[in-house]
Formats: structure tokens, sequence, C-alpha cells
């Protein structure tokens, strides 16, 4: 017989070595299918490690890899502190990534000062926005908001193809849904010389540490996670619990939101319905990797922008399959998912009691 | 020991971690004997019953129960299914009832085989109907469980303990939600069981019932047994003693003459879901000085009430005044402003965030107070400061104020509580329930809180199903019954009973 009995003590130690283990765990685990192509996983995990740290360029591609999910990542750990299962980052993302667009592919020629800020400001605000109907909706008539979240980012993504092939078509792009370019003073500035990686990496540092900061010092912070945790007992309390949900709705959709522009107007330049592989969704897995903690995200971020560029990388270099990348990231979130579990409660074996 | 023993638990041990839920602990059962089983909230009654029942697995010890020949057999331990065969049935405080199907199908659920195609229902009512015949366990079969008062559920559920031919019934706090009087018939039947042959056990931590009901009493203290004696030879201050390791600190209690009107409610309707939640036109006036205690049987509107005055229900007519100021637009933070202090029913899950710690709960209440916060970020060092002071006062014992409150025990959640309540010197106290759960140090611990509050000026509310703490406690009495308030008049404890059952008295 198997009983789970929840641990008196779960330490400290344990709480940071089981996602590391966790990870070392899901990389074993992505060595069978490795084998299984045919690979020699062990030169395949080396071809990773240099596809990723093995050059300047290796580098800034990971990190340019990683800005868009530290976005999605806080966008969903600070929803689900406050138990609002925001699903729809990748909707909000591409609303970001149309008001981007819109004000900054010249329908606004102003200088660089006031166009980037302005495009930054409309695309968190149209990512904001696309979460206050869900939100709406769960409090006012206890829809879920995962259901609801999820689905609109279907609606959204029709919406945008039918903006790319209308008013947000780019009229000299020959045809091809895809928008006009962000002018040049409305871009955000690379980092480095050459390198794809740019300005939307320091935002999203400069957020998450705000984030960090916010939810544990503040009254904000303070109420969002007592919200979370129990929204009985804060409202007893005499917390506006919808005034909070609403407040990190808004804040979770922005971030969400700027995770488009800092695609769009950081990296592309333009906008098409391809812009993102699914980083709304791939947000939340980092958020649980992160064990949603701003700061959390950040490192979780950049393993699985790791782990994706490696893949990438590996299988030029190895001819296989660069699915394994998803194989490996869905596996290192259920090691993660099943290490936090074993951190929280014990699985005893019980012997079955004699007659 | 004699042949008529029908169950022996032997040196049974458990512990949760740190905690000694039981230590070697030994009992035993007769043939047709109502044992009591007594001790503080914490000492590890329910630990061991939950032991004899298969629940848990104990670290050390055995059971023996007797087959249908009187033999003592060894049994196997941690399958609640061993437990059921061998005859043993346990009435839980929380009861486990279906509530959208009968009683017959609850008593019946889970005894049949899940794959048989046909129900033998006539043989089941026949069974039932001769177990309500002989024990006097009066319940209607045939209505939803969910439409029967708290007390046929209760019946239900021995009746289902029965109906597996329990030969050891086990009945956990089994009056914690009856009227006085229904409490009295349910120990009548009990009686008429025992005299059968039914053997029960029964925990409880009201010695009143105790020494009226069992035939013998074994007291629970910190998992040990400390003490087991005939109820004939016992008497009160000794059990008490022994159940604390101490004499009950004595609230000691002056008379006061009310002042001006602290709240006042006139025409307060609340339109609820069911019974609990609805109030119908109430007025009710508490002054500075006075303990105005509400008696009523759990789920006749004391949830509205209690909801109205701390804020979490807007009444559909009415008004509310707080120190002869109306309060315009009710709600949890415009209570607190008016000056009301709340006591929640349910400290876990109204009380406290469990995952903040303590220090963060102590201010839930007060977060735009300049103490707590300077322009929108946490003063960390006042808020440590401050809970260090108050856990300090109101002696809240557990791992520090910057662990997670849910690490303390009901006990210093309540004091916790009650120093967050008490620190703003509210002018009323809004107290639900205060000292359900909690052992007797920490039970009279509020009730001195309570008077201490009363003497300083301010108006207190008791809402509570225990009739001895209204009794004990309070200035005045009022009975809700059915969504309505009826002035007592008196501290007649049988007069209040018959108005809680709703007959005239």
């Amino acid at each position: 017989m198997i009983r789970i009995e929840p641990r008196e003590n779960p330490s400290r130690a344990f709480a940071i070595g089981i996602p590391i283990l966790s990870a070392v765990i899901s990389l074993a685990l992505a060595a069978i299918p490795l084998l299984a192509a045919g690979a020699n996983p062990l030169t395949a995990y080396g071809e990773m490690i240099k596809g990723v740290f093995g050059s300047v360029f290796a580098l800034s591609e990971m990190l340019t890899r990683a800005t868009p999910l530290i976005f999605t990542g806080l966008a969903a750990a600070l929803a689900f502190r406050a138990k609002l299962w925001n699903i729809g980052a990748e909707g909000q993302l591409y609303l970001g990534a149309m008001a981007a667009v819109a004000i900054g592919s010249g329908y606004l020629d102003a200088p660089g000062i006031v166009l980037l800020p302005l495009i930054i400001l409309l695309g968190a605000g149209a990512g904001a926005a696309g979460m206050m109907a869900p939100t709406y909706l769960k409090v006012r008539f206890g829809a879920d908001e995962v259901v609801t979240t999820l689905l609109l980012n279907f609606i959204i993504l029709i919406f945008l193809q039918m903006m790319l092939e209308g008013p947000l078509q780019d009229p000299m792009g020959l045809g091809w849904p895809q928008s006009a370019p962000v002018l040049d003073q409305g871009m955000l500035p690379p980092l480095m010389e050459r390198m794809r990686v740019h300005s939307g990496l320091i935002i999203a540092l400069v957020l998450a540490a705000i984030a960090q900061f916010m939810l544990a010092r503040s009254v904000w912070g303070f109420k969002l996670r007592a919200v979370g945790e129990n929204a009985a007992a804060a409202r007893h309390a005499g917390i506006n619990v919808n005034r909070s949900l609403f407040g990190v709705a808004a804040i979770s959709g922005a971030l969400a939101g700027l995770a488009g522009v800092s695609e769009v107007a950081g990296l592309k330049g333009y906008l098409t319905s391809d812009l993102s592989p699914g980083f709304g969704y791939t947000g939340i897995v980092v958020a649980m990797l992160a064990g949603l903690s701003p700061a959390g995200v950040v490192v979780a971020a950049l393993f699985i922008a790791s782990v994706f560029v490696g893949a990438d990388s590996m299988s030029r270099a190895m001819g296989v399959s660069s699915f394994l990348a998803d194989l490996v990231v869905s596996m290192s979130l259920l090691c993660v998912l099943v290490g936090g579990f074993l951190a929280k409660y014990r699985i005893l074996r019980t012997r079955e009691a004699v007659s | 020991m004699t042949d008529s023993t029908v169950l022996r638990l032997n040196g049974l041990s458990k512990r949760f971690g740190p905690v000694v839920a039981n230590d070697d602990v030994s009992l035993t059962l007769a043939k047709g004997e109502a044992l009591a089983l007594l001790g503080e909230n914490g000492a590890g009654k329910t630990t061991l019953m939950n032991m004899l029942f298969g629940h848990y697995l104990p670290d050390a010890g055995s059971v023996e129960v007797a087959d249908e020949n009187g033999v003592l057999q060894s049994l196997p331990l941690g399958h609640p299914q061993a437990a059921l065969a061998a005859g043993v049935g346990m009435v839980h405080q929380h009861f486990a009832l279906a509530e959208n199907i009968n009683a017959l199908d609850n008593i019946t659920l889970g005894s049949e085989p899940l794959l048989a195609l046909r129900r033998n229902r006539q043989a089941a009512r026949a069974k039932i109907e001769g177990i309500i015949e002989r024990s006097g366990l009066k319940a209607p079969l045939n209505t939803p469980v969910g439409r029967l008062s708290v007390g046929e559920r209760q019946r239900v559920e021995i009746l289902k303990a029965l109906y597996r031919d329990a030969r050891i019934l086990v009945l956990d706090e089994p009056t914690a939600v009856l009227t006085p009087q229904e409490a009295d018939t349910l120990f009548e039947n009990i009686k008429a069981m025992t005299r059968e042959g039914l053997s029960v056990i029964f925990i409880s931590h009201k010695l009143r019932e105790v020494l009226a009901f069992s035939d013998r009493i074994a007291v629970l203290r910190h998992g040990r047994k400390v003490g087991e004696m005939a109820t004939a030879d016992a008497d009160e201050k000794a059990i008490a003693r022994m159940m604390v390791g101490a004499d009950t600190p004595k609230v000691a209690r002056t008379d006061m003459a009310p002042g001006a009107p602290v709240l006042n409610l006139s025409g307060i309707s609340v339109t609820g879901r069911s019974k609990r939640d609805t109030l119908k036109g109430v007025d009710l006036m508490v002054n500075a000085h006075e303990i105005l205690g509400i008696a009523g049987i759990s789920g006749n509107g004391q949830s509205a009430l209690a909801n109205v005055i701390s804020g979490l229900a807007a009444p559909s007519e009415g008004h509310i005044q707080v120190d002869g100021i109306p309060v315009p637009k009710p709600g949890p933070a415009a209570m607190v402003k008016a000056g009301i202090g709340r006591i929640p029913e349910d400290r876990h899950h109204e009380g406290i965030v469990g995952a903040m710690s303590v220090a963060e709960n102590m201010v839930i209440e007060r977060l735009d107070d300049p103490e707590v916060q300077s322009r929108g970020l946490l003063r960390r060092d006042a808020i440590r400061d401050n809970a260090e002071r108050l856990a300090q006062a109101y002696d809240v014992r557990g791992p520090g104020v910057t662990a997670s409150s849910r690490l303390l025990s009901g006990g210093n959640i309540q004091k916790l509580i009650l120093a967050r309540v008490f620190e703003r010197s509210p002018r009323l106290i809004l107290a639900n329930q205060p000292t359900r759960g909690l052992d007797m140090g920490a039970a009279a611990e509020v009730g001195r809180r309570l008077l201490e509050a009363r003497e300083r000026g301010a108006g207190v509310v008791l809402i509570s199903e225990d009739l001895d703490e209204i009794l004990g406690l309070a200035d005045r009495i009022v009975v809700i019954r059915d969504g309505n308030l009826v002035e007592a008049g008196s501290h007649d404890r049988e007069k209040i009973g018959l108005m809680m059952a709703g007959e005239p008295a």
C-alpha cells in the first residue's frame, strides 16, 4: 500500500535543489529519444551547450529567445499568484504587437523619444485591455477564466489575420499578410553590434526586479498574496478582492502585451501571424518552473531559452529533429511539477498489515 | 479482563513529525458500555479513534476487537474496511452524507456491491426500520439528506453505522451541533442501544453530558491517558483538573450597568440562498458595557447576522448604526473603520491567510495605517515589532512571527485574531463561535478578553452554539430562530432551549 503524507518541514535546500535535480533528470530522460533518433546523447548535449554558450552570437541568440519568455512568464506568474489563471498571454501578446505596429509603422511620424514610449505604452495597454473582459466575466458571473482567456487567444489570432489582410497590411508588401515595418526611430535599440539581442531584455529584467520587489514589499503585493492564498480571509479583512483581481489582470495582460511589443519593435520590425511560436503558452511553463517567483521567472526563462536554442543548434549539427527541444521543455516541466510535489509530500510504502 | 471485553487498544502511539499525538494509550471497552473519552482539543482523542478505525496507521501498538463469538481478534491496522468488517462504526464530527440522495440510500451506500444489477431495497428498509424501532433513532428515510436537520443527519449517520452491524460505535463530539434537548434525546437513544449490547465510545469535552450519560470516563492529556474512572465515582472538578492538568481559570465577572448603544440594527433583512443566510427584518441593539449572547441552533440565520455585522453581506433592507452614526455603505473595511472588531466563525478559512506570516496576518486589517506602510511600501520592521509585541501580550505561541500562520495551533490562531481585534480597542466586538474547537485554557482566555473589553466600555455580540458559554458570559440573551430574533428575557437554560427549538416557552 502506498500512502502520501505531507512533509513537516520542507527545507530550503530542498526547495532549490528540486528544480535543479528536475532539470538534470529531464535531460537524462531526453537521452532516450535522442538514442532512438540515432544520436549519441553526450555529443548531442555537447552540441547543445556549444549552441548556447559556444560564442557571443550563440549567447545573444539565447538571450533574444529568453526576452519574450521573461515577459510572458511574469504575466503568468503574477496572475497565478492571485489565483487568476490567465492562459491568454498568447492573445495578449498579439494585441500588444498589433498596437505597436498600428501606431509605430508610420501612423505617427514622431521622434523616437516620443514614439518609442508611446509604442510601449499602447502595447502594454492593449494587452491589459485584452484581460479586462475575462476578468469582468469571472468577477461578475463566475465564468472560468481558464476557458475564457484560452478561447480568446483564437479569437484574437483570427482578428489578427483579418487586420493583416486589411487595415494593418503593408501596402508595399506585395499582398503578403504582414504589417508595414515599424519606423526606425520606433525600434528598441539593439544591445550589441550585429547581434539580435535588444533592449527589450533590459526592460524585461527591470520589470522582473520591480515585480519581485513589489510582491514582497508593497501593500499591493501584500493584498495580491492575500487574495491568492485565501480570498475569503482577504475579503473578511477588508481587502477589495475584485479590485486586486482587476489590478493584477491589467498588469498581467500588459506584461504579455509587452512581449509582443518587444518581439515586433525589438526583433522582427514588422508583424506577421507567426510572430510568436507559442511564447504565451511557454510563459506558463516558465512561471510554473519558477515557482511563481518573478526572480525565478528570469532563471527559468533563461533555462528554457537555452534548451530551445541549444536543441535547435544540436538538431542542425547532428541531423535530428528539433522537436526534441519541445520534448525536453515538456519533460522538464513534468519533472519539476513532480519534484515540487515530492518536496511538499512524501510517499510512504507501508507494509501490508498482517491479520 | 472479563469475557465481555469487546475492544482492547494496546499501547497505541502515533507521532506526526515532532508532535506526539498519542503516546502508549491503552483502553478497554466492555459489551454494552458507554465510555466517554474526554480531553482538551489536541489531547489526541480523535487521533486515537482514527487509529482504531484504520484512518491512521499507529507507530506502535495493536488493536483487538471481539468477533461474533466474543473472542478478541487482532485487527489489521490501517484498513478502514477491516475495522468496518470487524464491527467498528464511526460517526465523525463532520458528516459524510450525500446531500442529494435520501437517507435510505445514504445508509445503504457503500455496503452494496458496486456491480450488483438490482438492489434489494425492501430488505434494506425492513432492516433499517427494525434498528429505528429498537434504538428510537427516528429519521425520515425518503427525504433527501440535504433537507434534514442537523440532528436528523446525525441520526442517519448513526443508523448507517448500525446498518453495517456495528457492535462498537464511536461518536466524535456528537452533541457539538445539537440543542440541549436534542442532545438529551440522543443520549437516551444511545442508552437504549447499549442496553441491547452495543458498546459506545463518545468523544466530548462537555463535562455535563459526560457525567450524565457515560458508564466510564477516560481522560487524555497531551496524547497520554492520564486517568480513568467509573462515572459513578467521578466529580466534575477532579475531571477538569485531570484534563487541563491544573485548576481551570475561573472567569470572573462583575455586574455592570449598560451604557449608550454602540450597535443598532433596525429592520435588517438579508435574502440568502438558504435558511442559514437569511434574516427577516430584525432589530438589535447592543450597548456599551454589555455582552449580548445570540443563542440558537446552528443554521438559523447566525451566519447572516454575523455577515451583516462584519460587513460581508449587504442587507437588502434596514439600517446599521455604530455609535449612533449610520454606516451608509457597509463592507468589511467600512465596518472595521466604524469600530467593529470581528472574530470570525471559521478562523482558518476567514480569520487568517495561512500561507502568510503571523506578523502579516496581524496587520491585514489595517494596511492603510501609516504605522504599517508608507507610500504604498510595507514597513517591515514596524510590522515585525508590532507582531513581537502582540505575540507577547496575547501569548501567541508558535515558531515565531515570521513563520507561516498555518503552523500555529487552533488556539494560537485564535489568539492571533484576538490580538488583531482587541489591539484596536473596537467599540463593538462580534465574536462568532469564538471558542469552538479550543481547549479550556484558550477558551477561558477568549472569555476573559471579552469581559475585559466589556469593562472598557465596548459592546459584544457573542454568537455561540454552546449555550453554557452564553449563559456564563452574556448580560442579555437573544434567541435566533428561522431568521428572527427573540429576546430571551432570562438566563433559564430550559426556557432558552425550548425557544431555540421553536416551541412556545
